[in-house]
């Protein structure tokens, strides 16, 4: 019963949250409104018994993917600044979104029928649950001595695929610190003019 | 008693998202998250005394944590306006 309504409610304030992201114009609150969204789906996920998917959304939605768009606002508010006054006005009278609306109404509707054949929330005869998750209830344990089974089957069974997870994000994170983090601490005598890049 | 202090929980999360929709400083929705996110930390723990499951506590202390480095993250960018310098060392020089 509680569950049903804190269910509704999260959701409810999820599509708020979107329509304002949607609407909103100034960047600064875009990525605070991220934040929120990023926490409340994380809060949806742990309502939904999905807790080490929370932990995942919770650390890369809210925690480094916010902190990553502040820092990439903090590198190109100069430029963007005087693009945003002309870049938001116009389109929003001259162009009628009618086409893509009913492309995303078509979409959305399609969807939502497809939903109709999946089956119900937490269904015990579910193809998810009767395929492979019953060998890895009873062997995972026994198997791995891991007491839990997502981290068993992530970090044991699927251990190649996950270290080759952690080589993409590696890259990614290095790509993005390259481009972010471009100025070192120690050119802070330089900072002042433009052009400070002492590569050492 | 959970029932009800979820509700208080959720009504205020409502409260918070209206200030961060709102806010008209940049402060009021840092603070807005920032409540909202202490709200989200509350609720999975009341979530875990309702279910019966005491081990989302655990996720309940990663997202408060989560939260301070957003927030700090934030105001950094906010007052120094970058992320590479220490703050202290910035206001020396100029």
């Amino acid at each position: 019963m509680i569950d049903i309504l804190i269910n509704i409610t999260l959701l409810a304030f999820l599509a708020i949250t979107s329509v304002a992201i949607v609407r909103l114009t100034n960047l600064f609150a875009t990525i605070m409104l991220f934040g929120i969204f990023s926490l409340l789906s994380a809060g949806l996920f742990v309502v939904m018994d999905a807790p080490d998917v929370a932990f995942t959304e919770a650390a890369v939605g809210a925690g480094i993917s916010t902190v990553l768009m502040l820092a990439t606002l903090a590198l190109t508010k100069g430029q963007k600044k005087s693009h945003e006054e002309d870049y938001e006005e116009k389109p929003s009278r001259a162009h009628r979104p009618w086409l893509p609306l009913a492309v995303v109404g078509i979409t959305g509707a399609a969807l939502v029928y497809g939903t109709w054949d999946i089956p119900g929330f937490g269904d015990p005869d579910a193809p998810a649950q009767t395929h492979v998750a019953r060998y890895y209830i009873e062997n995972a344990m026994p198997e791995t001595g891991v007491p839990n089974i997502v981290t068993a089957v992530l970090a044991s069974y699927r251990g190649f695929d996950t270290l080759g997870e952690v080589a993409v994000v590696f890259t990614a994170g290095v790509a993005v610190l390259l481009l972010i983090g471009g100025k070192r601490p120690k050119s802070s005598t330089s900072l002042k003019g433009d052009g400070g890049q002492d590569e050492t | 008693m959970f029932i009800a202090v979820s509700l208080a929980i959720l009504i205020t999360m409502g409260l918070a998202l209206a200030r961060a929709l709102t806010g008209p400083t940049t402060y009021d929705r840092i603070a807005a998250v920032n409540m909202f996110g202490t709200k989200t930390v509350l609720l999975i723990a009341v979530l875990a005394f309702l279910s019966g499951r005491t081990d989302l506590l655990d996720i309940a202390l990663v997202y408060a944590l989560i939260n301070f480095i957003g927030v700090v993250a934030a105001l950094k960018l906010v007052t120094q306006k970058n992320f590479h310098s220490s703050g202290e060392k910035e206001r020396k020089v100029e």
